[in-house]
C-alpha cells in the first residue's frame, strides 16, 4: 500500500492505480445512481468498471449485495449507449453464478440477440446462453438455430461456442441443431469454420462412422481455417489411434500432406501428431523430423520450443532419427531460452556420441540454477538415460548429480535425482561407493522422509559388501539420533544388517542398538530389540531368514494373505497358521528399476491393488469343482493355442495348485452367425496326470470371451514328473444363428476343433521370489542337499543368450542383477531364486563359461531332496 | 496424446503489473480453484518470467507463453499438450488489440484507464476457454470504444496542451482586437 506514495514509482511517471483502494461497499452504494433518471452513461459505465475490477481481484459478494447491484443494473439497459451496454453483458456473466434470479434479464438479452445492432447480437447471445439451462433453452432454440447460420460471423461464431458450452448440460437439446452447425461448417469465415467443426465434433464424438464421414468430407474439401486444420488434425490421429489403422490409411497420409500447409501452427500440429503417434518407423517420422529442423532456426521462440520439445520426444524412442538435427540443435544449446537450451542439450544427450557428453555437460551445468524444477528433471532423466548407454561415463554424472543434489529444488526433482544416482550404482558396481557417499550426505539434511528411508535401505543393503563398511555407520546413526520416527526405524533396520554381515562390528552394532531400545517411539524400540536379540544368537541361518531376505513379510500378496487368515479363523484347529500356505506375490518386487513419468506429470506411487493372481484366485473359488484345491500357487502367463485369425481363438492360463493343475481355456468365437454352447477342451495327457473334472462353457456367442476349465490332479506316485504334454482338442455344439439379431436355431450339432499341443513345464512349478542377499538365503538353506551337474549348451553362442534361456526354463527369480551379464566378459554367475509347489526353498547357482558353446555348472540348494533332483532331471 | 480434441484451449489469461501484481486474470478452468492457488501460481509465474525476455516456458505442468511491454506482463496459459503456436496467436491478438486500443500505449496507466476496453476485449477473444476471435482488427472493430465520446482522460497531454494554448492565443487575439 506504500507503494503508492513511492518516490520512484511517481518519478518514473507510471502513476497510481486508480483501483488500488477500491471498497466494496463504497462501489456498491455508487451502484445505487444505476437507479437515478436520466441515466448518466459514462458514471455508470465506471462503476460497472470498478465492480468487475474488484470480482476479477477475487474479492467475495455476498449473494444479497450481488443481487442487489445486479437487479440495479438491469435498469441500465434503457440506456442505448453502446459500451454501458457491452458492458452489462459483461456484468451479467461475472454475475451469473454470483447473483440470484439473474434470469430477469432473459427477455432483454433475447431482444438484443434479434436485434438489428450488429454489435450487440454476439454477446448478447454469450450472456444469454450463460444464464440460461436446458428448459429455459427450448424458449430460444428458434433464435438459436438462426443466430448458428447468420451471416454476420460474430454472431454464428458466438452462437456455435455457446451451443458448445450448453453441450454438456443439455446434450439433446443442441443435438438437434446438427443441420445449422453443418451449414455453419462451408462460411467462408475462418473461425465460423473453427467453431462450427468443433461443435460437430463434439455432437458426433461417440459415433466413430459419423466422425470418420465427417473427416472424410473436411479433408477432401479443404479449410480455410489453420485452427480448424489443427482440429481436423487432432480428430484424424485419435480415430487412427482408436481404429488402430495401419499408416497405409487415408487418414495418415491427411496428416502429412498437412506437412505441407502453409500456415506453422498447422505443420507444427501435424509433426506433432505423426511424432506421438505410436509404432511409428522412423520413415514415416522423417518428414515430420525434417520440418522440426526448419522450425529449430525460426526466430520466434514459441516455435522453436515447440520444435525442440517435440524432438526430444522422438529421440526417447528414436534417436537416430534425430542425428540428422543435430547441428541446429547445437546452435540451441546457447539460446537466451533456458527451456529451449535445455531441451536441445537433453536432447543432442540422446542423441550425440560419447564424445560430446563432457562438453554438453559443462555447458549445461553453467545454467543448471536458472531453469525450473521441470526442466531440472528432464535433465536428470536425460542423464540417467545417458548412464545406461555409456556406462563409462559414470564418473561425470555422478558429479553432476551430487551438484544437483545439493541445489535447491522440490521433492520430484530430488527424487529424480536419488532415483538416478541408485540406478548407476547397481548398473556399475566401480561406481557403488562413489555414489553411496554422495547419498550419505545428502541424508544428512534431508527433509524428505521418503527419501531417506530410501536411501537408508539402499545402504543397509549395498553398505556392508563394501570394503570399508564402518564408515557408513556413523551416517546411519545419525539418523536414529536426529530425524522422525519413520527414518529412525528404517535406519536400525539399515544397522542391523551391518552388524549380521560384519563380525567385526557387530559389538559396536550392538551397543548402538541398544541405545536404540530406549527410543521414544514404539516401533524404533521394537525393531531395535528384535534385531538384538536375533543378532545375539550369532547364528548366520536367523541371519539371512530375519534381517537379509524377509521373505515372508516381503513376497506374499497381501490380498492372499487376508484372506487365509480370514479362512484360519473361521475354522478352529490346534495347527499353528502356517505362512507357506499364503500364495506368494505373483510379480516379485522387481529390482529397483528407475522408471521416469512422462515430463510434467508427476505420478504418485500406485497403491498396491489385487494382482493379476489374486484376481484369478477370486474367479477359480467362485467355482464349486475347484473347492478344497487349497490356495492357488501360481498363474502362468496366457499361452495361444490357436493361431490369431481362426474361426475360434482359445488361449491357457495354467493354475498350479499344492497338488492340482487348473487350466483355464479362455475362448472367443468370431463367427457371427454361431452360437457355441457346452463348450470344453478335452485334454489327452502324456504322462501319469489324471483329469479329474471338465467344467464346460454355457454359451459362447459371437465376440463375447468365455471361459470353460479342466482339473487335472498330478502324479502323487511319480514327484519327479514334472513335464507333461496334452493334446487339446475344443468340443462344442454349433448353433447357427441369423448375424443380425443374434437369434440362434433350436437345433445344433456336435462339432469339435483341434486345438495345438499344451506343455506344462517344470517353471510351472516353481513361483519366483527375490532374494536381495542371496549369498545368505545360500548358507540359510545349507548344503544338506546340494547337488551339482555340468552340461555343455552347445547350441547357444552368448552368454547373454544362455541366462535368458535358463531363466525362462526354471521360470525363477534372478538375484544380485546376475541377470545382466557385463560386456566382454566370458564367465558369469546367474543366482535364481524359487518356492517350488509345496512350498519348498530352492536356489540354483549357475556357473557360465563361454568357449566354443556355452559349459554350464549347475549347484542346486533346496530344503526338499525331491526339489533338486527334478531341477537337475529338467535341465539335463 | 491421450487428450479428447477440444476446441478448449486456453486455461488462462493474465495481466501482471512490474511488481507482479494482478491487474487482470481470468481463469477458464478448475486448475486453480481458489483466488489463493491463483495468487500463489501468479506470483511463481512472476518469479520465474519478468527477468527474462523468452516468451515461452513450462510451468507447473502448464505452456505459458508471455510477452511483457514496459511495466506490463501478459501470460497465455494452456496445457503442456496444447500447440505453443495456438496460444501465442491468443497472446498476439490481445496484445495487438490493446495496443491498437491504447494507441500505442501499452503500459500500466494507460491500460488502467481503460480497463473496460481490457475486459471487452478478452471477452472478444476467449469465450470460456475456447479461442474466439484471432484477429485484432475484428476484436478492436467489435469493442467498438466510440471516438467521438473519448473522456478526458483519453485526450493525450499534447492535445489538451493545443487546446490551452489555443485558447490562450484566441483570448489575446481578442484582447487585441478590443484594443484596437
Amino acid at each position: 500500500m506504500i507503494k503508492k506514495f513511492d518516490k520512484k514509482d511517481e518519478e518514473s511517471g507510471s502513476g497510481s492505480n486508480p483501483f488500488q483502494h477500491l471498497e466494496k461497499s463504497a462501489v456498491l452504494q455508487e451502484a445505487r445512481i444505476f437507479n437515478e433518471t436520466p441515466i448518466n452513461p459514462r458514471r455508470c459505465l465506471h462503476i460497472l468498471t470498478k465492480i468487475i475490477y474488484l470480482l476479477n481481484q477475487g474479492e467475495h459478494f455476498g449473494t444479497m449485495e450481488a443481487t442487489e447491484a445486479f437487479f440495479a443494473m438491469t435498469r441500465l439497459f434503457q440506456s442505448n449507449d453502446q459500451t454501458l451496454r457491452r458492458m452489462c453483458y459483461l456484468t451479467i456473466k461475472e454475475m451469473a453464478n454470483i447473483s440470484e434470479d439473474v434470469i430477469i434479464v432473459t427477455s432483454s438479452l433475447t431482444k438484443d440477440m434479434t436485434g438489428k445492432e450488429d454489435v450487440y447480437r454476439g454477446p448478447a447471445i454469450r450472456a444469454l446462453c450463460r444464464i440460461t439451462d436446458t428448459t429455459m433453452l427450448q424458449a430460444i432454440e428458434r433464435y438459436m438455430k438462426q443466430a448458428i447460420v447468420d451471416k454476420v460471423p460474430s454472431v454464428s461464431s458466438s452462437a456455435l461456442v455457446s451451443s458448445l458450452h450448453m453441450v454438456k448440460m443439455s446434450y439433446d437439446v443442441v443435438k438437434r441443431w446438427v443441420n445449422e452447425a453443418q451449414e455453419a461448417a462451408s462460411s467462408d469465415n475462418i473461425m465460423v469454420q473453427y467453431h462450427a467443426l468443433g461443435l460437430l465434433y463434439h455432437l458426433r464424438k461417440n459415433d466413430r462412422l459419423a466422425v470418420s464421414k465427417m473427416l472424410n468430407k473436411f479433408t477432401k474439401s479443404g479449410l480455410k481455417s489453420p485452427f480448424a486444420y489443427c482440429m481436423l488434425i487432432r480428430i484424424a490421429s485419435k480415430l487412427l489411434e482408436e481404429t488402430e489403422a495401419g499408416h497405409d490409411s487415408p487418414l495418415f497420409d491427411f496428416i502429412e500432406s498437412c506437412l505441407r500447409n502453409k500456415h506453422e501452427m498447422v505443420v507444427y500440429e501435424a509433426a506433432s501428431a505423426i511424432v506421438h503417434m505410436p509404432n511409428c518407423t522412423a520413415r514415416e517420422l522423417a518428414p515430420a523430423v525434417s520440418v522440426l529442423q526448419l522450425f529449430c532456426s525460426s526466430p520466434k521462440a514459441a516455435l522453436r520450443y515447440a520444435a525442440v520439445r517435440t524432438l526430444n520426444k522422438v529421440a526417447m524412442k528414436h534417436p537416430s532419427a534425430v542425428t540428422a538435427c543435430n547441428l541446429d540443435l547445437e546452435n540451441l544449446i546457447t539460446d537466451s531460452n533456458r527451456s529451449i537450451a535445455t531441451l536441445a542439450i537433453t536432447t543432442l544427450l540422446k542423441t550425440g556420441s560419447e564424445s560430446s557428453v563432457d562438453r554438453l555437460m559443462k555447458q549445461i551445468s553453467s545454467f543448471v540454477s536458472e531453469i525450473s524444477d521441470e526442466f531440472k528433471v528432464v535433465v536428470v532423466q536425460a542423464i540417467s538415460a545417458l548412464c545406461q548407454k555409456y556406462p563409462r561415463k559414470h564418473s561425470v554424472m555422478m558429479n553432476f548429480l551430487s551438484n544437483m543434489l545439493r541445489d535447491d529444488g522440490g521433492f520430484e526433482y530430488k527424487r529424480a535425482i536419488v532415483d538416478c544416482i541408485i540406478s548407476i550404482i547397481e548398473e556399475n558396481p566401480e561406481s557403488k561407493e562413489t555414489g553411496l557417499a554422495h547419498l550419505c550426505e545428502f541424508i544428512e539434511d534431508c527433509e524428505h522422509t521418503v527419501l531417506a528411508t530410501k536411501i537408508l535401505h539402499l545402504l543397509g543393503k549395498e553398505g556392508p559388501r563394501t570394503p570399508s563398511p564402518s564408515k557408513y555407520i556413523r551416517f546411519i546413526f545419525n539418523r536414529v539420533v536426529l530425524e522422525s520416527e519413520a527414518v529412525r526405524a528404517a535406519a536400525v533396520s539399515a544397522l542391523a544388517k551391518f552388524g549380521a554381515q560384519n563380525d567385526d562390528l557387530l559389538p559396536s552394532v550392538l551397543v548402538l542398538m541398544q541405545r536404540c531400545m530406549m527410543d521414544s517411539d514404539d516401533e524404533v524400540r521394537d525393531r531395535a530389540t528384535f534385531y538384538m536379540n536375533v543378532l545375539q544368537q550369532k547364528q548366520k541361518a536367523l541371519n539371512a531368514a530375519y534381517i537379509f531376505n524377509v521373505r515372508l513379510c516381503l513376497s506374499v500378496s497381501v490380498p492372499g494373505l487376508e484372506k487365509s487368515l480370514h479362512q484360519y479363523t473361521l475354522e478352529p484347529t490346534e495347527k499353528p497358521f502356517d505362512m507357506k500356505s499364503v500364495p506368494l506375490a505373483n510379480t516379485p518386487i522387481t529390482e529397483q528399476k528407475t522408471e521416469f513419468a512422462p515430463v510434467a506429470t508427476s505420478k504418485l506411487p500406485e497403491k498396491p491393488g489385487p494382482t493379476r493372481q489374486d484376481i484369478y484366485q477370486e474367479q477359480l473359488a467362485a467355482i464349486p469343482e475347484f473347492q478344497g484345491l487349497g490356495s492357488l500357487f501360481k498363474t502362468s502367463e496366457a499361452v495361444q493355442l490357436t493361431e490369431a485369425e481362426t474361426e475360434y481363438v482359445v488361449r491357457c492360463v495354467k493354475h498350479t495348485f499344492a497338488r492340482h493343475m487348473v487350466f483355464q481355456f479362455d475362448c472367443t468365437n468370431t463367427l457371427n452367425d454361431q452360437l457355441l454352447q457346452k463348450v470344453m477342451v478335452q485334454m489327452e495327457p502324456s504322462e501319469a496326470y489324471e483329469v479329474l473334472h471338465y467344467v464346460p462353457a454355457a454359451n459362447l456367442p459371437y465376440s463375447q470371451p468365455g471361459s470353460c476349465y479342466s482339473l487335472v490332479r498330478l502324479p502323487e506316485d511319480d514327484p519327479t514328473a514334472v513335464s507333461c504334454t496334452f493334446s487339446c482338442t475344443l468340443k462344442y455344439l454349433v448353433k447357427d444363428c441369423d448375424p443380425n439379431t443374434g437369434e440362434p436355431d433350436d437345433d445344433g450339432y456336435d462339432d469339435e476343433y483341434v486345438l495345438e499341443d499344451l506343455e506344462v513345464t517344470v517353471a510351472d512349478h516353481i513361483q519366483k521370489v527375490l532374494k536381495p542377499n542371496f549369498a545368505a538365503a545360500w548358507d540359510e538353506v545349507g548344503d544338506d542337499f546340494e547337488k551339482e551337474e555340468t552340461f555343455a549348451l552347445a547350441s547357444v553362442r552368448t552368454l547373454d543368450e544362455a541366462v535368458g534361456n535358463i531363466i525362462s526354463f526354471l521360470g525363477m527369480q534372478p538375484c544380485e542383477r546376475s541377470d545382466k551379464v557385463p560386456e566382454n566378459k566370458n564367465s558369469h554367475i546367474l543366482f535364481l531364486a524359487g518356492v517350488f509347489r509345496g512350498g519348498h526353498d530352492v536356489l540354483v547357482r549357475s556357473r557360465l563359461a563361454l568357449a566354443d558353446g556355452v559349459t554350464m555348472q549347475v549347484t542346486v540348494r533346496s530344503s526338499d531332496e525331491t526339489v533338486v533332483d527334478i531341477i537337475l532331471a529338467s535341465v539335463g | 496424446k491421450d487428450t479428447e480434441p477440444t476446441l478448449y484451449t486456453v486455461k488462462a489469461v493474465l495481466i501482471l503489473d512490474n511488481d507482479g501484481e494482478r491487474l487482470y486474470a481470468k481463469y477458464y478452468d478448475e486448475t486453480y480453484p481458489t483466488v489463493k492457488e491463483q495468487k500463489a501460481f501468479e506470483k511463481n509465474i512472476f518469479n520465474k518470467t519478468h527477468r527474462t525476455d523468452s516468451e515461452i516456458a513450462l510451468l507447473e505442468g502448464l505452456t505459458v507463453v508471455y510477452k511483457s511491454n514496459i511495466d506490463l506482463y501478459f501470460y497465455v496459459i494452456g496445457s503442456s499438450h496444447e500447440n505453443e503456436l495456438m496460444l501465442m496467436s491468443v497472446l498476439n491478438c490481445l496484445f495487438d488489440s490493446l495496443s491498437q486500443m491504447l494507441r500505442k500505449n501499452v503500459e500500466r496507466r494507460a491500460l488502467l484507464e481503460n480497463m473496460e476496453g481490457l475486459f471487452l476485449a478478452v471477452d472478444e477473444i476467449v469465450d470460456g476457454g475456447v479461442i474466439l476471435e484471432s484477429d485484432p482488427q475484428q476484436v478492436v472493430y467489435r469493442v467498438a470504444l466510440r471516438g467521438d465520446d473519448v473522456p478526458l482522460t483519453e485526450q493525450t497531454v499534447s492535445q489538451v496542451i493545443a487546446l490551452l494554448i489555443y485558447e490562450k492565443i484566441s483570448y489575446y487575439l481578442v484582447n487585441l482586437t478590443l484594443t484596437c
